[in-house]
């Protein structure tokens, strides 16, 4: 039992979300191991942010079970919660009156008691491992591309060194070769920190290129989940009219 | 999983042999620290350093910098430094923290306290003159726009300024007729207890009618719809600027002046004499209550001293500066909520100032009124 628990980051068992009268996800069930990399597609507006949000405790859930590193999540928030995950989120979310320095330590002040010296160096070293130069820690986030607002927002999510990580998105807004770099360096601070990745997007190259396995969600449901040639192959609709249509058929000669 | 970290440390010959053991993360970070500086002195000591890697249980980025930082103290030094037994599964981690911090850049040296003042006060009037420029620029904007709107009329946004209007006047009346209600009330009551000791209650009703009229009435209603629609006003453009809908307004062929500020602007110089004159309403009639309630004088004798000492004149001083201090509150509320920049914080600082100058703004400009009908003897 324990061995199945350490297996997996994330259990998510019959989850049930909705607004209203309108359910959002269904007795949805998903596996995340640990040290993978999964993305999560799905349609928009189909409960792929709304899945995201609630295995994070944002969004209160009607049914089911979320285990995170073995732990059930109850949705409260308390500070033991922030050392297991980092979020980035899609616009960042980088706090507009603190500079990017002040971002990255802001878990940090919060969470560890430890010296500005010390602070500064970790602060410094994180910016320089999303690639970032030291001298961009002086900047305020209104003064950022929006490649580097990714950067720092990731460089906060690990501030903490937590061995998971959520990215909505992380990719959308990025021109290919800006979304190609982040994509590598999210295989690289993947491989050097073991983190467990939890991705959601829509961009079929990372999927491709970063994605250990991908899941499908469909009717609140994940209908598919494996390797992206395994989920090529899946017979349902609407994965099979995600990855042959016509915008995917363009990057499908190197697919296969 | 739980254990403390450790730092042995084995002089060996003229060197260190140190051994962290343990969990080496954040959550212990405390703890790191004072294990690294109480090794510091042995470290300085020694010639060579050789850190042994292999009893860490667990490590992050944190841990592996205070690791690196040891060893690079030591080599900093000219001395030397190796580092042995690394776990493979950590190999990756060490390598990367390596290669950070390595061109911190040089701390900027403390500026001249007397220069920084300097520098400040400079910034300050160069400041001070772009407001000055910014308001006359946006007073030239508006004359533009309604000169346009004269030239053809069907161009007047005519649903956004009677929406504006509902917002900012009809939905004000309660909370003006109320605190005007209120000031009334206390200046009469305060002339009555005062008065009475001379005998001459019945002036208090001059006092009341003619501070009410000519000067709190009008000042009052100003400053309550500073805070309350300029503020909304500046809070508004400011986050259209951040979501760059003006930017969208303007691609589209449209003039922001035209499409938000006109409205808005016009819709204040519509509504605030008219809140005006219900405040001053509402304050005679607080005034009114007090008299009959507290100073033993009933409505009739009330009316009548107030027929004797007020004219249309007081009325008028009071009234005709309204629309003034409208464009004053809505040229500063719009051209603040423009100059908003993309951070939360800055919408915030603008409306702050926003408020602050346009209640300053409509003070000055009720003094210099007071000097303008003085001289021309109303």
């Amino acid at each position: 039992m324990s061995e199945a628990k350490d297996e997996f980051a994330i259990r998510v068992r019959d989850l049930v979300v909705g607004f209203g009268r309108q359910t959002v996800l269904d007795h949805l069930s998903l596996d995340v191991r640990r040290g993978e990399i999964l993305g999560l597609v799905g349609a928009s507006g189909g409960g792929k942010s709304v899945l995201m949000r609630t295995i994070i405790g944002l969004i209160p859930r009607r049914g089911g079970t979320i285990d995170v590193m073995g732990q059930p999540v109850d949705g409260a928030h308390d500070r033991s919660t922030a050392a297991t995950w980092g979020i980035l989120f899609q616009q960042g979310a980088l706090f507009s009156s603190l500079t990017v320095r002040q971002n990255v330590q802001f878990p940090l002040r919060e969470n560890l008691v430890l010296s500005q010296e010390l602070m500064d160096e970790i602060a410094v070293a994180k910016l320089e491992m999303v690639g970032l130069r030291p001298q961009d820690g002086d900047k305020y986030p209104s003064e950022l591309s929006g490649g580097m607002t990714k950067r720092v927002a990731l460089a906060r999510a690990l501030a903490l060194d937590p061995p998971i990580l959520f990215l909505d998105e992380p990719t959308s807004g990025l021109d290919p070769i800006a979304a190609g770099d982040f994509d590598a360096l999210i295989r690289t601070l993947q491989k050097t920190l073991g983190l467990t990745v939890f991705m959601v997007t829509h961009d079929l190259a990372s999927l491709n290129t970063v994605c250990d396995r991908v899941a499908a969600l469909a009717d609140g449901k994940i209908v598919a989940i494996g390797p992206m040639r395994e989920l090529l192959q899946s017979d349902h609709p609407w994965v099979r009219a995600y990855f042959h249509g016509k915008r995917s058929q363009m990057l499908q000669p190197q697919m296969r | 999983m739980n254990l403390e970290p450790l730092l042995l440390a084995t002089p060996s010959g003229d060197g260190l042999k140190l051994r962290p053991e343990g969990p080496w993360v954040a959550a212990n970070v405390s703890a790191l620290e004072t294990l690294c500086r109480s090794v510091g002195a042995d470290l300085d000591r020694s010639r060579s350093v050789t850190l042994d890697m292999s009893g860490i249980s667990a490590l992050d980025t944190l841990g592996a910098w205070i690791l690196e930082k040891l060893s690079r103290k030591v080599s900093s030094s000219g001395r030397s430094a190796q580092v042995v037994g690394v776990p493979d599964h950590f190999s990756g981690l060490l390598e990367e923290v390596r290669q950070v911090n390595r061109h911190t850049p040089a701390p900027t040296a403390a500026p001249n306290p007397v220069l920084l003042r300097l520098n400040d006060l400079g910034k300050a009037t160069i400041d001070a003159r772009e407001e000055v420029a910014t308001f006359l620029q946006m007073l030239g904007a508006l004359f533009m726009a309604v000169i346009g709107v004269v030239r053809r009329p069907r161009s007047l946004r005519l649903t956004s300024l009677v929406y504006q209007l509902n917002r900012i006047g009809l939905q004000a009346i309660p909370i003006v007729a109320l605190i005007t209600f209120l000031i009334g009330a206390i200046i009469a009551q305060q002339g009555f207890f005062h008065f009475r000791r001379f005998g001459a209650e019945s002036y208090t009703v001059d006092m009341v009618g003619i501070l009410v009229l000519r000067e709190l009435g009008v000042l009052i209603v100003a400053i309550m719809v500073a805070g309350r629609s300029g503020s909304a006003y500046t809070a508004e453009l400011g986050s259209m600027k951040m979501r760059e809908e003006i930017d969208a307004l303007s691609t589209m062929g449209l003039d922001p002046i035209d499409v938000l500020i006109l409205p808005r602007v016009a819709a204040l110089v519509i509504a605030l004499p008219i809140l005006a004159f219900i405040g001053s309403i509402s304050a005679l009639y607080g005034g009114g209550l007090v008299a009959q309630f507290y100073g033993d004088m009933g409505p009739a004798i009330y009316i009548a001293r107030l027929h004797e000492a007020i004219s249309v004149t007081h009325f008028e001083v009071g009234i005709l500066k309204a629309p003034f201090m409208a464009l004053v509150i809505g040229i500063v509320a719009c051209s603040e909520g423009l100059r908003v920049k993309g951070s939360a914080e800055s919408l915030g600082r603008q409306t702050t100032t926003s408020v602050v100058k346009s209640i300053f703004l409509v003070i000055v400009l009720d003094g210099l009124f007071a000097v303008f009908f003085a001289s021309i003897g109303m």
